[in-house]
């Protein structure tokens, strides 16, 4: 299963602004349409579906195909209005799901 | 292998057949469900041209990892924000990529992700806000290296 997501944004905002977020999961993103060296197809096995919340409401979320480039990067924006936990989660074709999660605090 | 299957195939004097052969393979392109996977996304509804910005190579020497940045014109407050943004690729062998969930807590309706390409193609865009009203828009990408080889 995939590595420590990697997770890019700032420590704190001001109140009302939009931040940035950058994220990375190492995942093969098996498509499903390869074969083997016999010549037998590779079964697909995908990040299907990524989310992010902030203090348990959505903010962000998709829902990926195979057609998504391997080790699956996603970047999105996000207004803070209150200093809180943003919690992100992948979850694979397999059910697993990888977790991460980072704070924010607001700026004086 | 292809290519040179076909140059034997006019030497021995079978250019006739590959002639006859290879218009159809020209009209057979948009092989996927492209269309169809619209038509579910909008319930049938016309999609209206603007609002989006698209921002993918023109020529994409890799297929594997052609970088797609998205921004959807909103002002992204509680009773106006874009909801869903679907993307769609027409000569992949499904034409399902991504389909983005956007908030008003999102700020912005920006986002960017990676996209497998396995061939010249269109990537098409549909929007759908929180009134119901769509948007579109599609870019072609030329790929040098298909992204769905093995």
């Amino acid at each position: 299963m995939a590595d420590k997501p990697r997770i890019k944004l700032p420590k704190e905002a001001k109140k009302g602004e939009i931040i940035q977020i950058k994220t990375l999961v190492s995942h093969l993103m098996e498509s499903g349409q390869r074969k083997d060296a016999q010549g037998k197809p590779i079964p697909r096995k995908i990040i299907n579906k990524f989310t992010c919340e902030f203090n348990g409401k959505p903010v962000f979320s998709c829902v990926l195909e195979p057609a998504i480039s391997a080790n699956p990067y996603i970047q999105f924006d996000a207004r803070i209005d209150e200093e809180g936990t943003f919690k992100f989660a992948w979850t694979d074709d397999d059910g697993s799901v990888v977790t991460a999660e980072e704070k924010i605090a607001l700026k004086a | 292998m292809g290519a040179i299957n076909r140059r034997q195939a006019f030497l021995l004097g079978g250019g006739f057949v590959a002639l006859t052969v290879m218009p159809m393979a020209a009209n057979a392109e948009p092989s996927n469900d492209a269309a169809e996977m619209i038509k579910k996304f909008t319930g049938g509804k016309e999609a209206a041209k603007g609002k989006i910005t698209l921002d993918l190579p023109e020529i994409a020497e890799n297929g594997n990892t052609v970088p797609l940045a998205l921004s959807v014109e909103s002002p992204m407050t509680a009773d106006n924000y874009v909801k869903e943004v679907l993307f769609v690729a027409d000569g992949n062998p499904n034409a399902g990529v991504a389909t983005l969930m956007f908030t008003p807590l999102s700020g912005k309706a920006e986002a960017s992700i990676r996209i497998r390409l396995a061939q010249t193609q269109n990537v098409i865009a549909v929007a759908k806000m929180s009134d119901g009203s769509l948007f579109t828009e599609r870019k072609t990408v030329k790929v040098t290296i298909g992204g769905c080889g093995g």
